[in-house]
This record gives structure tokens, sequence and C-alpha cells, in this order.
């Protein structure tokens, strides 16, 4: 079991290690200047050396990431369950939903920076905006994915609305619940980020990246970018975490075990 | 063709709602302006009808979005700074070419992951990984760092587009080069088939959904990228520098009428990839 989980690990751990020392060597040996890309060790070095900063801006930000994912996601699906009985919105909220998932919608940060001010409210309001649809989408597709013959056994049961939903398709639909959980991970980073660039009091991640570069102190725009993207990474794996405890039972989680 | 009436509902419904939400916020600015002017006696009737009309609203209306858009797009000149043809056209012409960049790399990283095991092994991880990072937050850094190379214009915008297409498309190649199933995959081993052969007769054309699935997202997410590179510099144009500029000077028209150009921009694209996809799979006579 060690061993596996020990062979699972170290080709992609060698290959990490691996582009962080060629970085490192192609950097000092080709003389490339600091300001257009520094070695990892100094980013390691401005990371260890602004912990405050980054700290504070990691608060700021992460604030605005968490209240626009859980309103924005718990909106979504409280919608998919409200329109749930209704074959006519259904049809004519899913293409729009499938359409809005496409599209820029970062763009709405300047919109939304007028309306609630520089604070993480404003970055939240994206937030909402940008993991609304996919789990709405992500939600009805899940809702409908329970099959005729589990559907027909909860009627044999007498099963009424409620129970049904509860009991049969809620738990099927979870595999496309968490699904959007997944991808709204991602789209929350993403929208916090570039709403700050739009405007903030002065701290918080976004701000750091797009003041800083306006300095030319690249090595603490890295250190940002390493802090939001273990942020993302351990966001992510939170949620994925959970999933694999909700839906232990599906497919691709019992074929791993075998 | 059923969900047209449906559609058509949801989205009179959706205008009812953002006529209403438009009064309301829009309201107290107004009752403002009113006070300011000395204006007393008016009804709600003068109110209401006011504050979808403003200059500089919070929310516009939809027909004063509407017809920003079709003065912008259709009485402007293609060629004035002011018209968002021009504007369109320059985001459009950043987002296909780093679209192409991007997507290109992203299939030919995805052969090679597919041919060869190790690489798989200790790449695809980071690949996972790097989807979880957001990866926008390096716009503004490429943008500068190009800069210094004296790269400037369109480059540095197609190269953030390139970017953000190139991991989905990659993630999605492989998935659709990994989905012929065991069976067919054992087929092609008893017909000794070369591992070129089994790629080319198998795997290729098994991937086509999964090719056009990845293409749009690909293709909106270099739009995404493309946008907001030009918000990080913003003196070429572009609908993100629209974008910005009206932030800057409140102008909250030009700002929804940038945001809805740029999102026919980004339909329009995937609608196309959307139809090549269909054309394409009947003619392969997979649906």
């Amino acid at each position: 079991m060690t061993f596996r989980r020990l062979s699972e690990f170290l080709p992609p751990l060698a290959f990490g290690l691996a582009i962080l020392a060629i970085w490192e060597a192609g950097v000092r040996l080709l003389h490339v200047p600091a300001i257009i890309l520094p070695p990892p060790s100094a980013i390691a070095m401005r990371l260890a050396t602004s912990i405050p900063t980054l700290a504070a801006d990691f608060r700021q930000t992460i604030q605005g990431v968490l209240a626009g994912y859980v309103i924005g996601s718990l909106a979504g699906f409280v919608v998919a369950i409200l329109i749930d009985r209704s074959q006519f919105l259904q049809r004519g909220l899913l293409p729009i939903g499938n359409l809005v998932s496409a599209l820029p919608i970062v763009g709405v940060a300047p919109i939304m920076v007028m309306w609630f001010g520089f604070d993480w409210q404003s970055k939240a309001a994206v937030v909402v905006v940008m993991t609304f649809f996919p789990m709405l989408v992500n939600t009805i597709a899940g809702l409908s994915s329970a099959g005729a013959i589990e559907r027909d056994l909860m009627k044999t049961y007498g099963a009424d609305y409620w129970q049904t939903l509860l009991a049969l398709r809620l738990p099927v639909a979870m595999p496309f619940i968490f699904n959007a959980l997944k991808i709204n991970t991602t789209l929350a980073m993403i929208g916090a980020i570039v709403a700050e660039f739009f405007g903030t009091p002065i701290v918080g991640m976004g701000f750091r990246i797009s003041t800083e570069v306006g300095r030319l102190r690249i090595d603490m725009v890295w250190a940002t970018i390493v802090v939001a993207a273990i942020t993302g990474s351990l966001f992510y794996a939170l949620v994925a975490g959970i999933e694999r405890r909700v839906t232990f039972w599906h497919a691709s989680y019992r074929a791993k075990e075998t | 063709m059923k969900s047209v009436l449906p559609i058509l509902a949801v989205v009179l419904a959706l205008i009812g709602v953002w006529y209403l939400a438009a009064a309301l916020m829009n309201a107290q600015l107004e009752r403002d302006l009113f006070a300011n002017s000395g204006r007393t006696d008016y009804s709600t009737q003068d109110l209401v009808g006011a504050s979808l009309n403003m200059e500089r609203p919070k929310l516009p209306a939809p027909h004063q979005v509407a017809s920003e858009l079709y003065k912008l797009v259709f009485a402007t000149s293609p060629t004035s700074k002011r018209s968002l043809v021009y504007h369109g056209l320059i985001t459009l012409e950043e987002t296909l070419i780093g679209f192409a960049i991007g997507s290109a790399l992203g299939i030919g990283l995805a052969v090679l992951i597919v041919s060869m095991r190790w690489l798989e092994r200790s790449m695809m991880p980071w690949i996972v990984a790097s989807q979880t990072v957001p990866i926008i937050a390096l716009a503004p850094m490429i943008v500068v760092i190009l800069n210094q190379f004296n790269i400037t214009g369109i480059a540095p915008k197609a190269a953030i587009a390139a970017y953000l297409s190139f991991f989905p498309v990659t993630v999605g190649m492989v998935k659709g080069f990994r989905s012929p199933d065991p069976l067919q995959l054992d087929l092609m081993r008893t017909y000794s088939a070369t591992r070129a052969q089994t790629f080319m007769k198998l795997r290729a054309p098994a991937s086509a959904p999964f090719f056009f699935a990845s293409m749009k997202i690909g293709a909106a997410a270099a739009l995404v990228g493309a946008v907001v590179a030009e918000v990080t510099k913003s003196e070429d144009g572009g609908l993100g520098a629209r974008l910005l500029a009206g932030s800057y000077y409140g102008q909250t028209v030009q700002i929804w009428a940038a945001l809805f150009a740029a999102a026919a921009l980004s339909a329009a694209l995937v609608g196309a990839i959307g139809l090549a996809g269909r054309l394409t799979q009947r003619r392969m006579a997979l649906s």
C-alpha cells in the first residue's frame, strides 16, 4: 500500500523538482534579469520575508471568495430545486444557463465594484454571479439523472415527490453537484482576484499582483501567485475530499479500491 | 424548436426583472437629483420614468443598453475609437490568435501524453493541479514581461488567451484519446495495428466529441483571457479597455454595452464551434 502510494507520487514529484531545478539553473546561467523571471530561490526568500503582507492579502481575498462561493452555489442549488417541478421553466432556463456559463462573466467586476464598494463585498458579488450558473445547470442535469427503473421503484413504494427527491434523486445528483462545486472553487478564486484589479482597499491578492507588477517587483508577484495557487489547490482538494466521503458509492471511487 | 417558447418566456421575465431592478436601484439617485434641482412636485410616474433614463444610472435600463449598443455598433464608423466594432475586432483578433496557438499546443501535448506513459505519470497531476490555480492572476505579469522584450500590441494579449485556452484543451483531449474502451483497443491489437495506426484509426476519431467540447471551453477561456489582458494594458483598445474606461468615468451604460458585446462575441464563437461539431458528428454518423 505504502509502496504503491509512493510510486504514484514519485514521478510527478520528480518532474516538479526537475522543472524547479531547470528554472533555477537556467535563470542563473543565462543571467536572466530578475525583472523578467526571478529564480525560484528568490521567490521562496521573498515569500518567507513577506508573510505578514501575504497573510493580510490572503485574509482580504478569501472573505470574498468564500462568501461568494457559498451564496452563489447555494442560490444555484435552490433555484434548481425550485424549478424542478416546472418542465417549462427548465426548458427555458437550461439553454440560457449553458449560454451564460460560456460568457466572460468576470466583466461584471467593474459594475459590482460600483454597486458594492471597494471592499470584499463587491468581490463576493462577482463570485456569486460566476458560481451561480454552473451550479444551476449541473444540479438540473443531476436531478434528471435518476433512472426510470429507480423512479418506478419509488412509485411502487408509494413515495411522494419530496420523498423521491430526498431518498433517490438528490443522492443520485450528488456527483453532478460536486462537479459544480469543484468547478466553482476555481471560478471563485478567479472572480475575486480579477475583481480586485478593478479597485480594492490597499490589500488583497489581486491588488498585490497588479501593484507589484507596476513597481516591477516580480518576485513579490510570484510569491502572491504561489499563495493563490496553494489556496486554490487546497480549496479544490477540500471539496474533492468531501465528495469522496459523500459519494463513496460512485463507480469512479469504487473502481480504485479493488 | 419546442424550447423556443420557454426560452422566450424566461428572457422576457429576465428583462422585466431588470426593468424593475433598474427602477428600484436608480430611484434614490434620481430623488437626490430632483432635490438638488429644487423639484418637489414630481409623481411616482415621473420618478420611475426619469430613473429609467438617467445618464449615469446605477443600473441602466435594457433599452438604454440596447440603444447604446446600436449607436456604438451600427451608427458609429467602425474605424472610430468609440465604435464597439473597432474594439470588438481587436478583442476577436487577440482571442483567435491566442486560441489557435493554445489549442494547437494543447492537442500536441495531449498526443505526447497519451503516447508516452512516463510523461503522463509525471505531468498529468501537474496539469490537473494547474486547473485549480487561478491562472488569470498571471495575466498582468505576462504583459509586463513581454513588454520588457519590446513585445507589445496584440502579442501579449494573445499569449494570455493562448495560456488560458491551453489547459482545458489538454485535459479534454487526453480524456478524448483515452475514450475508446478496452474492447476496441483489443480489437486493434488483434489486427496487429501499430501504435500510430491505433492512434490514427481509433483514438483520434473517438476523440471527436471531446475535441469539440474542449474547443468550446478553450474558446470561451481565450476570450476571457483577452478581455482581462486588455484591462491590464488598456491603451491599445479592446472590449476590456472599454470596460476599464467605463468604470473609471462612471459610464455605466458604456460598461454594459461592452459587456454585452463581449458576451455576443463569446456566444458567436462557441456557437460556431458547436455547429461545426454537429456537422462533423453527423458526417461521422455519430449522432
